[in-house]
């Protein structure tokens, strides 16, 4: 009873369009952002190295490298600032989670990918 | 709000909100079903001003005889949880409902409820004390340590922290902002945290610290 209760207010709150990628992939995440009185649309794209968490708690990390140098953020699934998510290649992932990732160089991590899709 | 009063409700469980902003709350989800005022009482006749309010319904067998004859006389039925409120607010008559609609959104209101019970607890746990070295050849862990002085005073202070049981104490938390009113599922959702497990019964009233407006 009570986690129904909970389930429908979680769901009212769902955002479309937030299901159809997973660990491995490589997305666009589009999110709003505020700057002074104008709203701009940013874009960070890199690997989905991990999803955790569930309903309405449901959060993604996405890892990228810029200039050089890793770079992680981690979106709240539903959250309302996120516009849309867009995904590039679908991944082939042997685990749930890609922290090993961290632990390669760029190239080494485009190799995995590469090889992954012969 | 023109007097501070309450209403009895049960906690359903936490998640979270995100307002226009798309900034997360942490909320607490409560479900007050209307309550039904069993009693009226004025200073000339019971000494206080409050309005007794039940809610629920618990079976026959189950409640006690004396409260089960007065309230088949009276034709309502055997409440739940039956709880005063000291406050008397004019239009509630015996039989009237309260339904939670009564609490607007933004208001603050203090939520009463039973702490969960954690049991026999030592004093790292239960007051905070910070222990004794875990190595450097100390052979105590985690006591409580000296608890008084010596001939003078002779004795140890009251309230000194000692071991024992922790939890299932009444417990209010104060100032927690009404989220939202869902009028249609009898709903609350108020900031943070409140006492109690899911499911247990709460009591949600009015801010005793903000001023009731005349």
């Amino acid at each position: 009873m009570s986690a129904k209760i909970i389930e429908a207010i979680e769901k009212e709150q769902f955002k479309e369009g937030r299901t159809g990628f997973g660990v491995g992939d490589k997305i666009k995440v589009f999110t709003k952002v505020k700057e002074g009185d104008k709203e701009r649309t940013q874009l960070f794209a890199g690997t989905v190295i991990a999803r955790k968490g569930r309903g309405l708690n449901e959060q993604f990390t996405v890892r990228r490298i810029s200039y050089g140098e890793g770079v992680e953020r981690i979106f709240p699934l539903h959250s309302p600032r996120i516009e849309k998510v867009e995904v590039e290649t679908k991944g082939n992932p042997r685990r749930a989670k890609l922290f090993y990732l961290r632990k390669r160089s760029d190239m080494a991590v485009r190799e995995v990918v590469e090889t992954r899709k012969k | 709000m023109i007097e501070r009063f309450g209403m009895i409700g049960k906690k359903v469980g936490m998640t979270r909100i995100y307002d226009d902003q798309g900034l997360a709350t942490a909320v607490t989800v409560i479900s007050a079903e209307p309550n039904t005022v069993y009693e009226v009482r004025t200073p000339e006749k019971n000494r206080v001003k409050a309005v007794v309010m039940g809610t629920g319904e618990r079976k026959a067998s189950r409640t006690n005889k004396p409260q089960r004859v007065a309230f088949e006389k009276a034709g309502r039925k055997n409440p739940l949880f039956l709880r005063q409120f000291r406050a008397a607010p004019a239009d509630l008559a015996v039989g009237s409902e309260v339904a939670v609609t009564r609490f607007k959104a933004g208001q603050l209101v203090d939520v009463f409820g039973l702490s969960k019970g954690k049991g026999f607890h030592g004093v790292m746990r239960k007051h905070n004390f910070a222990g004794q070295a875990d190595a450097h050849g100390s052979t105590t862990h985690r006591r409580n340590g000296a608890i008084g002085c010596r001939s003078t005073p002779g004795r140890v202070y009251k309230n000194a922290g000692m071991p024992g049981h922790l939890g299932l104490d009444n417990c209010t938390i104060q100032n927690l902002k009404v989220m939202q009113v869902r009028e249609g599922e009898k709903l609350l959702l108020v900031r943070g945290a409140i006492p109690g497990a899911n499911g247990s019964v709460v009591i949600v009233r009015d801010a005793k610290k903000v001023a009731v407006k005349a």
